[in-house]
């Protein structure tokens, strides 16, 4: 069967790639684009550590079909430090012990990245509701929910 | 094993592509298809999709409310007009999947999922599937009792009358994880109320058969009389009757026929 070629923005930069019809996009970000940091949980839908960014808007990368993504913007984890700084979210987690094992924590990022761009200061509650499709088995998500509210309130970075 | 991918400009060839192969089935929000893709399904060989801007389309500013097939949650959540809708959008997965999942798709959806359809059924919805000659539409409950056989069918639109008022249309979904988790079972009634008494109740169940289902007993126990203590206690007795609920992970079908009631009985009644 034939590849299917594929366009897209990747953190800022066009990537071109071949694809197998029915390649999900987390396949295509790490086995054709080499981007490991979004990872690869159930593939179910259930877990969140694959979450991207399409568009700006939060996406599960196992369930998308990579050839949808034609044209369209991706961010992942790798897009997210500043240079060499890390992005003000990424600072509060590791000020805040929000990571542990660390496998949820690219999932967990890029919810958290999507909830402060459409809304810089959210509740807690607001918080809760914008990690719910995201699980981490260590942490117990408080330190992960603190770290979030750290970041929106401007305190990680004190 | 790679997948045929097959994409359409407008819904009517996309359903002339899926009646054509039966191995063929329709994507949509990707939730329910790339999820058996993963899982190595090799039942599916051809997927098949429609870019046209009338499967994303909604209608909310009359009375009558129609939204396309590939209308996501996360779209219901943002129309304000559809805030009947808002609690049943908001009890599905997290805001990825809602950024994702279609109200199309979740006709399809098997238990512990499908939630939306529980409100859909009570609200006594009409979808609209493509059809050999231009649209067709079939009752929701139709539509479900035939569920397996419509994998070939493209649902265009669902479309429903809105609740009188705030307080005849209640949805409530059970999950052991909060704010999100699959359904140990899902409720959605309908109690119009006219001239202090329940006209054309109509109460929808999900997890408590393969398909969600009607309570029809529960709602003969509530037609005709007004909604009190007295009716509320004979619907909720009468709410296990005709189901035939599942064991799975998140529930035993003994406990989901003990709950049922309890959960009816507290929605009727206007608890928490």
């Amino acid at each position: 069967m034939s590849k299917i070629p594929l366009q897209f923005r990747h953190n800022g930069r066009d990537v071109a790639i071949f694809v197998d019809g029915g390649t999900n996009l987390l396949v295509a970000l790490r086995e054709l684009i080499g981007d490991m940091t979004p990872k690869f949980g159930c593939g179910q839908g259930g877990c969140g550590t694959c979450s991207v960014l399409i568009d700006g808007e939060l996406h599960l990368s196992c369930l998308t079909l990579a050839e949808t993504v034609a044209g369209r913007s991706i961010e992942t984890l790798d897009g997210m430090k500043q240079g060499l700084n890390l992005h003000p979210l990424q600072r509060a987690f590791a000020d805040h012990f929000a990571a542990q094992c660390g496998y949820c924590t690219p999932g967990m990022l890029m919810a958290a990245k999507s909830l402060l761009d459409r809304n810089p200061s959210p509740s807690r509650d607001e918080v809760v509701e914008a990690i719910s499709g995201n699980i981490c088995r260590c942490t117990g998500y408080e330190p992960i929910i603190n770290a979030i509210l750290a970041a929106a309130g401007g305190r990680a970075s004190a | 094993m790679a997948v045929t991918v097959k994409t359409f400009t407008s819904a009517s060839e996309a359903a002339g592509a899926l009646s054509s192969d039966r191995s063929a089935r329709y994507f949509g929000g990707g939730t329910l298809i790339m999820r058996a893709l993963n899982e190595g399904d090799v039942a599916i060989s051809t997927v098949v999709r429609a870019q046209d801007q009338a499967l994303t389309r909604i209608e909310a500013s009359g009375p009558r409310v129609t939204l396309g097939a590939g209308v996501t949650f996360a779209r219901v959540l943002a129309e304000r007009d559809l805030g009947f809708l808002h609690a049943p959008a908001r009890s599905i997965g997290g805001p990825a999947v809602r950024n994702m999942g279609t109200v199309g798709g979740n006709l399809f959806a098997p238990n512990p999922y499908g939630d939306f359809t529980v409100a859909l059924l009570a609200l006594d919805a009409t979808v609209t599937v493509a059809g050999g000659f231009g649209a067709r539409d079939i009752p929701i409950e139709e539509f479900l009792q035939a569920r397996e056989r419509q994998t070939g069918t493209l649902v265009l639109s669902v479309s429903c009358t809105r609740p009188a008022s705030t307080e005849a249309f209640r949805y409530r979904k059970i999950a052991r994880i909060k704010p999100k988790g699959g359904s140990v079972i899902t409720l959605a009634a309908h109690v119009p109320i006219s001239g202090g008494r329940i006209a054309g109740a109509r109460i929808a169940l999900g997890s408590m058969a393969p398909t969600q289902i009607r309570a029809r007993a529960a709602e003969r126990a509530l037609e005709g009389r007004s909604l009190d203590t007295a009716s509320i206690a004979a619907a909720a007795s009468a709410a296990t009757e005709g189901t035939s609920p599942a064991d799975n992970a998140l529930g035993s079908a003994w406990y989901r026929r003990e709950i049922v009631g309890v959960y009816l009985r507290r929605l009727l009644s206007g608890q928490e």
